[in-house]
Order: C-alpha cells, then sequence, then structure tokens
C-alpha cells in the first residue's frame, strides 16, 4: 500500500503537489487522472524519493522508500521513456540494475521476454523507437518482482496491441495482489483499466472514489427527442414528471428537446399516446471524457488563455448535439468494458 | 515492433523471486563495472588515453634524442639530465591526462543526460554506496591501466634516451615517480568526477576541469611575488604532479608526497561537496 500524507512540494514560487493525501490500495489498479502539469510525475518522484518534498511524507508499506532494502524487489516504476543510455544495451541495462539487488542473470533474461524483448536486448537502446523504449522500462520495472509498482504513463508510445498487452499486465498483477499506481491523462485510457481513481488538478486532489462510482456519478444519461410539434411534447413530459428542455441548433426552432427523468420508452409510449409525431428518439450518456473534462478545466495547468486547445475544451464541453452524438457512442462503450 | 510482439502475460507467468540474500558493497562495485564497462565511450576514451601517453613519450623522447645538443649547450637538455624520468613521463601524461579528465566527467555526467541517474538512485536510494562505488571502481581502473601505462612509458622512453641520458627504474625515486604517475592519473580521474558530479553537466565539466589543469596554472604562473608562487604551488595539477618527478628543485615549496596530498585533499573537498548535493538535491 502506499500512502501520501499531506505531500507538498514548490519549484521556486510554483507549488506542483500541494497537500495531497491519498491511499493506493494492494490488489487493485489505482488510476491517477490529472490534466498535464497536474503534479503527477512529481507525485510519483515524491513517494519514489527521487524528489524531496517540502511538506508531508509519503511511505509504501509503512516505510519510506529511502528506507527499503533492495528497494527494486519492493517497488517497480516506470518514469520517462527511454531513460537509458544510448549506448549501452538494453540488457546491460537490467544486468547493472539486477546486480545492485543481488539478482541473478537469469532474471534478466526472464524479464526481457516477459516484454518481448528478448532478441534486440543485446543491441544498443539508442537504436530503440519509443516503444521499444517503454517496454524496457516495464521490464525494469518487473526486474526485482516487486508487490508496488507505479507507472506514469506507461501506454505512451505503444501501438495498440502494447496498449492491450500493459492493460491485461496491469489487471494481471493487480488479481495476484499487487499495488499497481498507473498515470495517465487519458480519461477513456484508465476507464477501462483502472479499479479505483485519483484524479488530481494543480497538485490538489480533486476526486477520489472507484471507478465505477466515478462513472457513474459523471454520466449524465438523457434522451434526445425531435418533433415537429416539440412545444406540445415538452407540456406532456413535463405533466410526467419529466424535464424536456429545448436544444437550439443555432436559435432556429429545430425541435429538439433534451429530455431527462424518463426514458425513450416511456417517452415513446407519451408520445403516441398524445399522437405527437416524432423524428427523433435517442438514449445518451454523456462523455466520460467531458465530465473528466469538465471536472479539471479550472485546474488545468496549461489550459488558461484562448489557446487553441482551451477553445477546444470549452466547445466541448458545451458541445451542440452532433458533437456529443460521436463522442456518447465511444464513451458509453468504454464505460460498459470496465464493468 | 511486430517482430517483437510480446507473448501474452497469461502465457509469462511472473517466476517467484530468488531468495533473498544480503546485497553488499561488491554488488554495487560490480554494477558500477557493467555501467562503465558497457559504453563504447569508456573503451575509445582509455584507448585513446593508451596511444595519445605512450604514443608522445615516443615521439618527444625520440624527437629529442635525435636533436640532442648536449646539457652544455641547450638549457631543455640541462634540466632532462637534471630530471630524466620527470621528462619521460612528463612527456606523455600532458596530453594524455585529458582523456582522463574527460572520463572521470562523463562517468557522471552521462548519467544526468540520458536520465540513467533516475535508475541508479532508484536501486540505490541512500545514494552515497552509489556514489562510493563508482568513484572505487573507477579509481581502481584507472589505476591499474595508468600504472601499466606509465610503466610502458618510461621503458619506451628510457630505452630511446638510453645513449644520451641513461636512466634507470632502480635510480633514486625513479620508482616512485613512475608508481607516481598511475597514482596521480587515477587521483585526477575522481577529481574529474567530483567537478561532473557538482556540475552534473558534461560539456560544463569538461570544460572546468581542463581549465584547472591546464589554463589556471599558466595564470598563476604569471603571478608576482612569493604569494604567487605559493598559490601556484598549491594548484592541484601543480601540486599533484610534483610525484611522478624524480627531482627535487630548491624553489619547491612541496616535496613530491606533499604535493601528492595536496592533490588528494583538494579530490576529497570536492568529492565531499559533490557527495553532499548528491543527497541534497533532487534527482
Amino acid at each position: 500500500m502506499i500512502e501520501a500524507r499531506d505531500l507538498t512540494k514548490r519549484y521556486g514560487d510554483k507549488t506542483a503537489v500541494d497537500h495531497l493525501s491519498f491511499n493506493v490500495e494492494a490488489g487493485r489498479v489505482t488510476g491517477f487522472l490529472g490534466p498535464n502539469g497536474a503534479g503527477k510525475s512529481t507525485t510519483m518522484r515524491l513517494i519514489l524519493g527521487l524528489d524531496r518534498p517540502h511538506a508531508g511524507t509519503a511511505t509504501i508499506d509503512g516505510r519510506k522508500y529511502a528506507d527499503l532494502d533492495q528497494p527494486l524487489r519492493t517497488v517497480g516504476a516506470l518514469l520517462e521513456a527511454k531513460a537509458m543510455h544510448p549506448g549501452r544495451s538494453a540488457y546491460n541495462h537490467l544486468l547493472f540494475l539486477a546486480q545492485t539487488q543481488g539478482l541473478p542473470r537469469s532474471r534478466v533474461d526472464h524479464v526481457l521476454d516477459l516484454v518481448g524483448l528478448g532478441e534486440v536486448a543485446r543491441k544498443r537502446t539508442g537504436g530503440y523507437s519509443l516503444g521499444m523504449g517503454q517496454r524496457v522500462g516495464i521490464a525494469v520495472a518487473m526486474l526485482g518482482d516487486p508487490q508496488v509498482l507505479l507507472l506514469d504513463e506507461p501506454v505512451n508510445g505503444l501501438d495498440p496491441e502494447g496498449i492491450l498487452w500493459i492493460r491485461n499486465l496491469m489487471k494481471q498483477l493487480a488479481a495476484e495482489g499487487r499495488t499497481i499506481f498507473v498515470s495517465s491523462h487519458l480519461m477513456n485510457e484508465m476507464a477501462v483499466t483502472a479499479d479505483h481513481l485519483i484524479v488530481i488538478g494543480r497538485g490538489k486532489l480533486i476526486a477520489e472514489s472507484s471507478t465505477q462510482e466515478f462513472i457513474e456519478r459523471s454520466s449524465d444519461k438523457y434522451v434526445l427527442v425531435r418533433s415537429p410539434d416539440a412545444a406540445r411534447l415538452a407540456d406532456v413530459i413535463a405533466a410526467e414528471g419529466g424535464k424536456a428542455e429545448p436544444q437550439g441548433e443555432g436559435n432556429s426552432h429545430s425541435g429538439l428537446l433534451r429530455v431527462t427523468g424518463l426514458d425513450a420508452a416511456r417517452i415513446g409510449e407519451l408520445a403516441a399516446a398524445d399522437r405527437v409525431v416524432l423524428h427523433e428518439l435517442t438514449p445518451r450518456l454523456a462523455s466520460l471524457e467531458e465530465a473528466y473534462m469538465e471536472l479539471t478545466a479550472d485546474s488545468s495547468e496549461f489550459g488558461a488563455g484562448a489557446t487553441p486547445a482551451a477553445l477546444q475544451t470549452t466547445a466541448s464541453t458545451t458541445a451542440t448535439s452532433s458533437t456529443t452524438a460521436s463522442s456518447t457512442t465511444g464513451s458509453s462503450t468504454t464505460g460498459q468494458d470496465s464493468q | 515492433m511486430t517482430t517483437t510482439s510480446p507473448a501474452a502475460p497469461s502465457a509469462a507467468p511472473i517466476a517467484a523471486p530468488p531468495a533473498t540474500h544480503h546485497v553488499g558493497f561488491g554488488h554495487l562495485m560490480l554494477a558500477e563495472w557493467t555501467k562503465i564497462r558497457s559504453v563504447r565511450s569508456t573503451v575509445w576514451t582509455l584507448l585513446l588515453f593508451v596511444v595519445i601517453t605512450i604514443g608522445f613519450t615516443g615521439l618527444f623522447t625520440w624527437l629529442t634524442e635525435s636533436n640532442w645538443t648536449g646539457p652544455h649547450a641547450a638549457d631543455r637538455d640541462a634540466t632532462i639530465v637534471a630530471n630524466p624520468v620527470g621528462f619521460i613521463l612528463g612527456a606523455g601524461i600532458g596530453l594524455g591526462q585529458l582523456t582522463i579528465c574527460v572520463l572521470g566527467v562523463l562517468v557522471i555526467t552521462s548519467e544526468y543526460s540520458t536520465g540513467v541517474i533516475r535508475s541508479s538512485l532508484l536501486a540505490v536510494p541512500r545514494r552515497l554506496p552509489m556514489l562510493a562505488a563508482k568513484a572505487a571502481v573507477f579509481a581502481l581502473l584507472i589505476a591499474v591501466l595508468a600504472e601499466i601505462v606509465s610503466f610502458a612509458c618510461f621503458f619506451l622512453g628510457s630505452s630511446i634516451l638510453h645513449s644520451k641520458v641513461p636512466v634507470t627504474i632502480s635510480d633514486q625515486n625513479v620508482l616512485r615517480a613512475v608508481l607516481g604517475a598511475g597514482l596521480y592519473l587515477a587521483v585526477l580521474g575522481l577529481f574529474a568526477l567530483a567537478v561532473g558530479l557538482l556540475l552534473r553537466h558534461t560539456a560544463a565539466g569538461i570544460t572546468t576541469v581542463i581549465g584547472i589543469v591546464l589554463v589556471l596554472p599558466i595564470l598563476s604562473g604569471l603571478l608576482p611575488g612569493s604569494w604567487g608562487a605559493h598559490i601556484n604551488a598549491y594548484l592541484p595539477e601543480q601540486a599533484g604532479s610534483l610525484i611522478y618527478s624524480a627531482h627535487q628543485t630548491s624553489d619547491q615549496l612541496l616535496s613530491a608526497w606533499q604535493g601528492f596530498g595536496v592533490f588528494c585533499l583538494w579530490t576529497a573537498v570536492l568529492l565531499a561537496a559533490g557527495a553532499y548535493l548528491l543527497q541534497r538535491r533532487d534527482a
């Protein structure tokens, strides 16, 4: 178990991690979510004793990282991709690390096979692709067969096959009772991988809950209804206890309603009973990615100002029906995958 | 990536950890040895050291021998007659030592420039044992190689100069000077490593060390009076290089061993400062 208590780290007058406290439990994958610059990597470096906090503590199974004997046998970490000497082979990189822990050479071969780099391991890492470098990083993390794993953006640079592989690996390792702490800035990736979520922004804790809970809380269910007689339909829905808001595409009366409180079947029945013509009746689930963006919008380090990224964020959170439709399909699928 | 597709994790179960046993300093030295031998820059730099040092010893002694005018005709020849072993060793080491400076800096700064330092410190989070192992392995490697090169230089140079200035290993202070050259280079390597550790940047480290070894003695040599002479005498390279000269001149402020001691003190102070910062700074 990883415990962070009141962790604080400042660089100059900028606070990267701000009184952050959380627990990462064993036996499940805990996702560490936040926009770029939220302080995810810094938090991991504080846990690993690479950076020194200004206040607070981080412990692993009750002990500070620096107090661990043979730390790689307790904790495995993947920080930045390709943190290797380009002139050294992956084999020798792993070998020197194994030697510091008193691990045999056979362990090096084993983890290289595990990540599928057995054949190229004797070549210098300078020629490796980003994805291969990432695999070496995972081999490093697995070297000491640790009970606790910290992975900073592990899917970066991996092809779809590699992403699937690491997702399954993390789930398998968690199922074995290990503690898996994995950071990402992609909500959808975490939705299918993590059992539990810790969301931070500007170094502060924004949310901590199980992934399912997070999805349910964030998922905004509603039904889109289009009718040439929208005004009358809205009255009928209101009379039944539903809530219908006109959805303007511009200011024109498109006849589109966003209905909450009633499901699609009930709306259809009501329309049939009142002989209101329907042109569209679509159940919708708000995008998880949108919910996450809304949650972290105020805390995005680089989102301020009228940058294209900021404009995009605004556009998608107040999305018109057409853009919502496309993103909705994707996220409702991913939401189900995780359950 | 298609050729390196990994097996499904389920097909490759994770093995139980091997039996735990105590990890000692020897393991850390073995790891540092793996690091140092597994990059080409080490091999090339050391090869350059051997070629330059022995090559220039041969070249300078041969040029001197073939242009010999006798101690009464030229000051240069007179100083060689007074201190033949200092001349022989100085001819090659003067330039060859620069490769040791470069390698000493690189051994630590390459870890910072590539990010390997974070792997190293995650493996040895107390940090100081990692530095101690690195310094020990590097100093041992340079000491062994530099002693071999030093003896090779002496025997090569003395055989070339033999007809003009006969000098043998059994002459007074000669064995000390030849052994001393190897020791000087090993400490110089540590000195460069310490500077690299303080600056954590390859170009800055190499520039600083070469400035201290090559440029400072020239500048301080221009200082007037006895305080200028004192400053000059206590500079790292000036003090340290006394150990590979058999001859003690009357205006010398330090003996060979005193000079070497001053050089070791410089190195120890810089290493201690580097070790302190390694403990304090974010990696």
